[in-house]
């Protein structure tokens, strides 16, 4: 790909450089070559006057369910998603089938992304062997096949002392160990949040120190070992409180939540629609603002979409049987910038850093930045732009969202993964 | 069909708009009073539920079970018969739920043979709520899990009314296993809408300090409450909702919470002592109190009755008239 482009007059957003201006963007060879160049000759022009121009998002754990539940989602269906929704790089969870916990498994992956010419994905490998929290996978030969972290998914690892072991293991590769916060015992059988509302509807809950107690011990074990921890989908307010008192203590820990518990309470439940069944579960108001808060301190470090998707069948079951699951990607971005951004919470440049930057870097992966010589994995995004969530439009195959029929403010225009246009919004073209 | 001469179901039937009864929560008060007193109209021209007044002639209620149920079931059967009505069971057992079909698609089946109201039992709360939401008939929620049970409401509250009167400022103590009760959350609602005052008594790991936040007060000791409530509602230890048992044991529960002949000496003279039913004599209620001159239970059964007629027939009133 030696054609040349140029990205002209957009609003450029670029929080790894903390530049925030109008610029003309010149990429060649799939790399940014220079902000503002010259007589740039016969390159092709992008119009993208009126737009934000920005580091294309990083979702640090989505699930793609590939292989074995190709019909929750593919990895080629789930990226397509992710271009639509501004990602251009996608670190996915090893919750398959079977489970990513060989060199193989990782192979795999990595073919079938490449194949798709979408997002670049990076692979979270796991933990366990056979995701059973018993043994460790082999995480030496997992990472030098490329693996980006290691995590146990959706059964995060119950027993201590293996959990303990991995964060020293990890060390040896340089990788983060990646953890859904979330004591089984406690929260087993359990549909929602624990409180007001699951009293009343009586439903079978979720208590927040199922999150709280694994967050407690997590932190605790990467401050003994030294190891990287990440602790993901943070979605209660004594998780964060906890997070925020290490981080001062300077333990080597970094957290995400998903856009979702920024936005939606246990409130939503009130419907008994399953779409509302996630995990961690939506919390309460003072959660979500605890968790806005912890954004805009950096308490918390990056946002995530929460893509964990589900078939449909599944969701159409009763609220106990549904599994927890939704559908994120393409939502994502739009979500904050109405609820986050809009709203004046946080401004585009904290935003961006939130979703691209910040990632990228927990990642250890290139990307979330527009220096010149970085690759070309851009996004351009229509902040004026209002549109209304229809699910089954969706290139997802779940179809599944909390926020099905909302209004929302801002929308992906255009996608660029090492210079190449990955995806359009029908009728953007100037 | 009867010629519908009674005022007082007219009036009913020209004020009741809900093609569905979901739950007590959701009512209005004026809704709830209509339902009460239409319930007392048919008590009253049927003599105690005993005749027929068949003005769902030609109707079809299923009786949609997918958890074991005899005596609510029977009444809804019996009620829809009393009004004319045909009726149809579906149980769970042997069905074609067990061939992994969705209770949605269960639903469809069912009306799709001109099913004109559904009543549902169900594990899980909602599942009624989401069934509404994908069939046309009549759906009317004859407990959903944990969470409402409103025909139990009703005819617990109806009852209180015919022993009792107004119950503004009366004081209702739910005593048991608030936590897996669906029949304690339609009483709650219910009770609170006719302004009684609500006590929720039992262990703590069965009763959530939670309740306070929507005006209802919480104790952990039956004795100390006992002395000044006008009406005690004794739910029945839920079992088999229970994954870990929340107290020590049986015996542990019955010496704490069961309603005997010492502790009832110390209650108000006048004390209404109802139970929802099956009870586990001798854990919540000993059987001279569940047999004695205060026990109402009986007559919940009988309005049971009355209040399943006045429900049947509003609901599908008011489908008719948005069909």
């Amino acid at each position: 790909m030696s054609q040349r482009l140029l990205i002209r007059g957009g609003r450029v957003i670029d929080p790894s450089q903390k530049k925030d201006r109008n610029a003309d963007l010149l990429i060649d060879e799939g790399r940014i070559a220079a902000w503002d160049p010259g007589d740039v000759g016969d390159a092709e022009v992008f119009d993208a006057t009126g737009w934000i121009v920005a580091p294309g998002l990083v979702e640090l754990h989505a699930e793609l369910r590939e292989p074995g539940w190709e019909e929750d989602e593919t990895i080629e269906s789930g990226l397509r998603a992710a271009v639509r929704g501004g990602f251009t790089s996608v670190a996915c969870l090893p919750n398959t089938r079977p489970p990513i916990d060989t060199a193989a498994g990782v192979q795999f992956v990595q073919a079938k992304a490449r194949q798709s010419r979408l997002a670049k994905v990076h692979v979270i490998a796991c933990i366990s062997q056979n995701r059973e929290g018993q043994q460790l996978a082999e995480i030496g030969g997992l990472a030098e096949t490329g693996a980006v972290a290691f995590c146990d998914a959706d059964r995060p690892v119950q027993n201590a002392s293996l959990f303990r072991r991995a964060l020293q293991y990890c060390q040896m590769f340089d990788r983060p160990v990646f953890n859904f916060p979330d004591v089984e015992e406690l929260s087993s059988g359990g549909v929602m949040h624990e409180g007001l509302v699951s009293t009343i509807l009586g439903l079978p809950s979720i208590p927040a120190a199922a999150e709280d107690v694994m967050t407690g011990r997590d932190l605790r074990l990467a401050e003994a070992t030294g190891g990287r921890l990440h602790l993901a989908n943070i979605s209660s307010a004594g998780s964060v409180e906890l997070i925020r008192r290490f981080k001062a203590r300077g333990v080597p820990v970094t957290a995400s939540t998903s856009i979702v518990h920024c936005v939606l309470t246990d409130e939503t439940l009130r419907s008994f629609e399953t779409r509302f069944k996630i995990h961690p579960p939506l919390r309460t108001a003072e959660d979500v603002e605890s968790c806005i808060a912890a954004l805009i301190d950096g308490t918390i470090d990056a946002i995530s979409s929460g893509h964990a998707p589900r078939a449909t069948e599944k969701k159409m079951l009763e609220l106990d049987r549904a599994p927890f699951g939704m559908s994120g990607l393409e939502t994502c971005l739009s979500l904050a910038a109405t609820h986050l951004v809009r709203t004046g919470r946080l401004d585009w440049l904290t935003l961006l850093d939130r979703l691209s930057t910040r990632p990228a870097q927990v990642l250890g992966i290139e990307g979330g930045s527009l220096k010149e010589g970085a690759p070309a994995d851009i996004v351009a995004i229509d902040p004026q732009a209002e549109w209304v969530v229809h699910p089954d439009v969706f290139a997802s195959r779940c179809t599944s969202s909390p926020v099905a029929g909302e209004r929302l403010y801002g929308q992906v225009a255009a996608t660029w993964v090492d210079g190449r246009l990955v995806y359009e919004r029908p009728g953007s073209k100037t | 069909m009867p010629r519908l001469d009674i005022p007082e179901l007219e009036h009913a039937r020209n004020h009741w708009t809900r093609p569905h009864l979901l739950d007590l929560e959701s009512l209005s008060l004026d809704e709830l009073v209509l339902l009460l007193d239409t319930a007392a109209v048919f008590k009253r021209v049927t003599q105690g539920c005993t005749r027929h007044f068949p003005l769902l002639k030609g109707r079809t209620c299923a009786n949609l079970f997918f958890e074991n149920s005899t005596r609510t079931r029977t009444s809804f059967a019996l009620a829809a018969r009393r009004l004319g009505a045909d009726t149809v069971d579906f149980t769970a057992a042997g069905s074609s739920l067990s061939k992994g079909e969705t209770v949605t698609d269960t639903a469809r089946n069912i009306e799709a043979m001109n099913v004109d109201a559904m009543v549902v039992r169900h594990q899980t709360p909602g599942t009624p709520h989401l069934l509404a939401r994908n069939v046309s008939c009549s759906v009317v929620n004859a407990g959903d899990g944990p969470h409402e049970h409103p025909t139990q409401g009703l005819l617990d509250i109806m009852t209180i009314r015919e022993h009792r009167g107004n119950l503004a400022g009366l004081r209702v103590a739910l005593v048991g296993d608030i936590a897996h009760s669906r029949t304690a959350r339609s009483n709650i609602w219910g009770l609170k809408k006719l302004g009684a005052q609500v006590i929720v008594c039992g262990p703590s790991t069965l009763v959530s300090r939670r309740w306070e936040a929507v005006g209802v007060e919480v104790s952990h000791d039956l004795d100390a409450i006992l002395p000044h409530v006008d009406v005690l509602n004794l739910l029945r230890i839920q079992f088999e909702r229970q994954a870990a048992r929340p107290f020590p044991s049986v015996r542990e529960y019955a010496l704490l919470y069961a309603m005997n002949r010492e502790r009832l000496a110390r209650a108000k003279d006048n004390i209404v002592i109802m139970a929802p039913g099956p009870i586990n004599r001798g854990v919540e209620v000993t059987p001279d109190v569940a047999d004695g001159p205060h026990s109402v239970i009986l007559d919940q059964v009988t309005n049971g009755l009355a209040v399943r007629m006045a429900v049947l027939w509003l609901t599908l009133s008011a489908r008719d008239r948005t069909t």
